[in-house]
């Protein structure tokens, strides 16, 4: 409206005082008006003021961090370059959280309190359809809120996209957000606390052996063994302002075969697109693992371990099976 | 400014000094944000020293004495820009000298400083503390070198009797610049050795 | 009379390439700055323009993804850094003294060194391309990102490059400073001084305050990189950087647009045939905006977490800004109410200027609604608003000071045909450009990012401004074809094709090296008008009669001035600010490349200090018996 306001009198103005030919009067030379220029600053001060107000309640309101027995509580590590989610009040008989990397699945109506820090550098937590952004930063514990009720547009997955900018490969940290009701995302839970069990069948269980001999370097997956589970893969953990955070060097792979897409929400989780991406990850993703060192923590992107093809489709069928 | 009695003459040569003096204060007050930085980035890290040497390292007596080595050089240095004005070249040729000497004290007692510090186990890479600890002093000492060096220079053109010739140089803009430095140290001195929270 | 050899070596303006290399003369300085920076225009273009087909179709494969980070890095770095600011400086250079009726600046030595800093610090920043890649952090540099390894993000380059620009435009800011306070000719008291010259006034400030806090970050990026330090990793807190980072960012952004506005403000007056409506007002909202731009940095950083009260505080004095920068809209539309505006190419890009700058200042409003910003922020929406404030306002108002000054330097006016297209073209471009991505912005998508994918609805926005993008590339060709076919072929301008306001109108075009024959005594706001013109009873402007244009000093160009030449002691040229600039490059070329760089430090050392020392013994002018 202000913008309207100011083109008209912009376009009043040229029009209205242009120099006409064979007009050769001089116009009147005046130097100013003191009470105009009082005037057109007190109205905007006025008005911003006006718009103030409301603002600065807003962003009380938006900054509160939701706490109380019906917040879904998750945990946000932000990774060069995906993201993990621990659901810290949702555990199994053992004690073990449920983690999961890039695909946030959360009940409706519920509002859910991200917890969130980050390994490396500065990310920040997009999914426009369901909030604002939230800076993501190394040392720093920062909060937001989600909550997806009646106004949020069904056609989940929401996508979400890492808004600060993280290095090489920062378009390709991506993430989807899936909406479920209440008892759908219970059912969820409990398919992520029981893990699939050590396969059996000939394919799946090469691919578990070169799962367990290359990947769990730095993937974790759980599987179900002798009535408990083992936790494959080395454990990590960060703490920052006194909260703990996993931390791990890869996505957790534990059920991997329910997410709809990999690579950081960048990729359809198809066998065709697996392969592409177990046979040199880099091909399709920039990332830089030639710089990768594990024992210091720093992991920027899955190597190609030359895998032949028949490792490969031993590893999808393994992969997609964990469901 | 200049006057109309003399308008084609203007400013290009004549009395630069007030101009000069007036880009020293601008470039002083650019001088003061840098190190205000410095300053404010210290007291955010003053406690950041992950299991490292802190504060408790700092030896208040020796970096006393040596603050007063510094403190002193202002006052030669006054007496070294006193002696110019009242055109004694001789007595300006030995203030000048006395304050480069104190500077290059100074100098010699923060590098000893650094060592010992170093021996004690805090480096730039120990903690944010030392980070900022050792850029904070260091670029202040760095100033002191520069200082130091038209110091040095002021005199061996002073003893080449060129002290009154009009060049981009000379003993007031010196002096400004030292006095400065000086109150930076001083600042700093209070923050980083005497108020320990 | 015209700019030919012949003139210029009338008026004692030696030629050839050494003339100016060594030149100290604030005319050639600004010439310097001005073709410098356009030619850094034309290479930020080009980077802008490959950004724009890597984004036409989802996942684009024209750039890899390296190279993309690389090219908007220094897209940003060039143009804000290497190609707006310098253009500002070369105006300021150039009209400075010529405004307040000084012979040159105050210190024409460290002016001509701060031009070869800037120089030789943008090569060292565009040789990086050749050397192993381009800075790549984006040219915000955020930490820790910026501190990782070199092999992984290309910081150094950018620690110091930014570093060598910041000391060359405090060398310049505060010689600006000097020049205005201490050279002024009698009469120009501060408020008769030109709007143009008051804003470079505050500008300059703004750069002696808000660059050395840059230069610490600067700092404390290199020691992490290099030395292990702990600023912003390790145990360090990744927002101090972001802290000193803005507090030299925001007000760089009112660097880069006050000039621009001091530009048009001067443009106002002179083609609507009356003078600036509230004079002081416009003068006193600049200075505003001055000290407000220190006090909302933090508006960069509303999801970085700064707490709810931080947030509030900033996005309301954010909110606040907007009033003085309306202030100076509404004296504008007041400065053309009433009078006779003529649709000259100055005005027309400085009418373009406004509306777009209106268009960018209330989408920077929506920013300060701070719960807004938190989608807003690091989307398209924010690309769209700051080209909409760089862009539409700072560069329509440099190129229309170019049109409106082009005459003073050349003596000869641009081709009108080719600017009309140039014009119309770059409004269009310009438009189909940046409104799309206002939408691209809310509909999510983020910046930064070399691809996104398919299915989104991105793809028909994302090709309007890839077409527009080019189009305003094919603008600015029209632009350079005219700069270069009108100084042999265009209309001769005279001394005052404008009928001007302000000083330089008073003398030849282009002016000689020692700018006024006799400093001007000031009366008045826009003295020269007032020797041209008298008001009538009904306060509109006459005539006086049997004055010509020029009358004051110019028309008598080479034949009084002999007389004068002895007493005037003009500075003599120097190659010394050449030698220390070089110098402090070669070390910076050497920190780039530590540990085995210390070697090109200490080279570079010992060449500064044989430039400085060389320097400070020269005498300053000609005539060393002199005083």
């Amino acid at each position: 409206m202000v913008f309207v306001i100011v083109q008209t009198a912009i376009i009043y103005v040229i029009i209205r005082f242009r120099a006409r030919k064979g007009d050769d009067t001089e116009p009147v030379q005046s130097h100013g008006n003191t009470k105009l220029e009082i005037l057109w600053t007190i109205i905007p001060v006025v008005i911003l003021a006006s718009i103030g107000y409301p603002i600065v309640k807003g962003i009380f309101d938006i900054r509160a961090i939701a706490d109380g027995p019906d917040v879904l509580q998750v945990q946000v590590t932000g990774h060069q370059w995906w993201w993990e989610f621990e659901y810290i009040d949702l555990t199994d008989e053992t004690g073990r959280t449920l983690v999961t990397a890039n695909e946030l699945v959360i009940p409706e109506d519920v509002e859910v309190n991200l917890t969130m820090t980050s390994a490396d550098v500065i990310h920040s937590f997009w999914v426009p359809i369901l909030a604002g952004k939230r800076d993501v930063v190394p040392n720093r514990v920062s909060n937001m809120t989600l909550i997806a009720d009646s106004a949020t547009p069904p056609d989940a997955p929401h996508p979400g996209q890492c808004a600060e900018y993280c290095g090489l490969a920062h378009a390709d940290i991506r993430l989807k957000v899936h909406v479920r009701t209440q008892a759908d995302f219970d059912a969820w839970v409990d398919g992520q606390l029981t893990p699939a069990a050590i396969p059996t069948t000939e394919t799946e269980a090469s691919g578990y052996e070169t799962f367990n001999i290359t990947c769990a370097a730095c993937h974790n997956a759980t599987v179900a063994e002798d009535g408990g589970t083992t936790d494959l893969g080395p454990v990590r953990a960060i703490e920052v302002d006194g909260v703990t955070f996993i931390s791990s060097l890869a996505p957790n792979l534990t059920n991997f075969g329910e997410r709809t897409t990999f690579g950081a929400g960048t990729f359809d989780n198809t066998a065709e697109h697996l392969a592409e991406w177990l046979a040199d990850p880099s091909s399709i993703k920039p990332m830089r693992p030639e710089l990768n060192d594990i024992p210091e923590g720093r992991i920027l992107g899955m190597p190609n371990f030359n895998l032949s093809s028949d490792e490969i489709s031993n590893l999808i069928a393994l992969l997609e099976g964990w469901d | 400014m200049t006057s109309e009695a003399a308008p084609v003459e203007a400013h290009d040569t004549h009395d630069v000094r007030p101009i000069r003096k007036a880009a020293m204060w601008v470039f002083l007050g650019s001088e003061a944000m840098f190190f205000g930085s410095m300053i404010a980035t210290f007291l955010l890290y003053r406690n950041t020293t992950a299991d490292g040497p802190g504060a408790e390292i700092f030896n208040i007596p020796f970096t006393s004495a040596s603050s007063f080595v510094l403190l002193m050089s202002s006052l030669t240095m006054v007496l070294a820009h006193n002696a110019f004005e009242k055109r004694d070249a001789r007595a300006t040729r030995i203030w000048l000298l006395a304050t480069a000497l104190l500077g290059i004290t100074f100098l010699a007692g923060q590098i000893f400083e650094f060592t010992e510090f170093v021996h004690e186990g805090l480096k730039v890479s120990t903690s944010s503390f030392g980070s900022a600890f050792y850029m904070l002093t260091g670029f202040h000492g760095a100033h002191v070198a520069i200082g130091v060096t038209m110091l040095l220079a002021m005199f061996f053109l002073s003893l080449d009797g060129r002290l009154y010739e009009d060049r981009g140089l000379n003993v007031e803009l010196i002096g400004l610049y030292w006095h400065f430095v000086d109150i930076v140290w001083i600042i700093i001195f209070t923050v980083v050795y005497l108020l320990q929270v | 009379m015209v700019v030919d050899t012949e003139k210029d070596l009338a008026s004692g303006n030696p030629t050839g390439l050494w003339s100016w290399i060594t030149t100290v003369d604030h005319k050639r300085i600004g010439l310097l700055y001005g073709a410098s920076a356009l030619i850094f225009f034309f290479v930020a273009g080009l980077e802008a323009l490959l950004l724009r087909l890597q984004l036409t179709t989802p996942n684009g494969t024209i750039l890899s993804a390296d190279a993309y980070n690389q090219l908007f890095t220094m897209h940003g770095l060039t143009m804000l850094l290497v190609v707006v600011m310098p253009v500002a400086a070369a105006f300021m250079n150039y009209f400075i003294p010529l405004h307040i009726g000084a012979r040159d600046v105050a210190f024409p030595r460290a002016n001509a060194f701060s031009y070869w800093l800037f120089l030789f610090s943008v090569v060292m920043l565009l040789s990086s391309f050749l050397l192993g890649g381009a800075p790549d952090g984006g040219w915000f540099g955020y930490a820790p990102l910026s501190t990782q390894l070199e092999e992984f993000v290309r910081m150094d380059y950018y620690a110091i490059g930014a570093q060598l620009l910041g000391i060359a435009s405090i060398t310049a800011s505060a010689n600006f400073i000097a020049t205005v306070f201490t050279m002024r000719a009698p009469g120009m008291t501060l408020m008769r001084m030109p709007v143009f010259t008051w804003m470079a006034v505050v500008v300059s400030f703004l750069l002696i305050f808000s660059l050395p806090i840059f230069g610490v970050g600067l700092f404390q990026m290199f020691f992490d990189r290099n030395f292990g330090g702990q600023f912003f990793g390790g145990t360090g807190d990744p927002l101090l950087w972001q802290h000193l980072f803005w507090l030299f960012g925001h007000p760089e952004v009112y660097v880069l647009v006050l000039p621009a506005m001091g530009i048009v403000s001067e443009i106002f007056p002179t083609f609507s045939r009356k003078p600036l409506f509230g004079y002081p007002f416009v003068v006193f909202s600049g200075i505003a905006i001055g000290f407000m731009g220190f006090g909302v940095w933090a508006h960069h950083m509303y999801t970085a977490g700064l707490g709810p009260v931080a947030e509030a505080g900033f996005g309301v004095a954010t909110m606040m800004i907007a009033v003085p920068t309306g202030v100076k809209i509404f004296n504008w539309i007041g400065t053309m109410w009433g009078g006779k505006v003529k649709f000259t190419l100055p005005m027309m890009f400085a009418i373009g200027f406004v509306s777009l700058f209106v268009i960018g200042g209330l989408s920077g409003v929506l920013h300060s609604v701070v719960p807004s910003d938190y989608q807003q922020h690091d989307s398209y929406f924010v690309v769209a608003h700051f080209h909409y404030v760089l862009f539409g306002g700072g560069v329509f108002g440099y190129v229309a000071g170019a049109y409106y000054w082009y005459p003073k330097w050349t003596g000869r006016m641009l081709d009108e045909k080719l600017g009309q297209w140039h014009f119309w073209l770059m409004l269009l471009g310009f438009n189909l450009t940046f409104a799309p991505m206002h939408i691209l912005g809310l509909n999510g998508m983020a910046r930064r990012t070399y691809r996104y994918p398919e299915g989104l609805g991105w793809e028909f926005w994302n090709q309007v401004a890839t077409v527009g993008s080019f189009i305003i590339g094919i603008s600015f060709l029209f632009f350079a074809w005219n700069l270069i076919k009108s100084r042999k072929d265009g209309r001769v301008a005279g001394n005052d094709p404008w009928d001007g306001r302000t000083l330089e109108w008073s003398i030849s075009s282009p002016p000689p090296v020692h700018n006024f024959d006799e400093i001007p005594v000031v009366q008045h706001v826009d003295d020269f008008w007032y020797r041209k013109y008298a008001t009538d009873d009904e306060g509109r402007a006459v005539r006086i009669p049997d004055v010509t244009g020029g009358t004051i000093a110019a028309e008598t160009d080479t034949g009084g001035e002999d007389a004068h030449e002895e007493d005037m002691h003009m500075p003599s040229p120097s190659y010394y600010p050449v030698v220390s600039a070089f110098g402090i490059v070669f070390m910076g070329y050497g920190l780039v490349y530590l540990p085995g760089g210390w070697v090109a430090v200490g080279i570079g050392t010992l060449i500064t200090m044989w430039g400085v020392f060389g320097w400070s013994l020269e005498p300053v002018t000609r005539d060393a018996d002199h005083d």
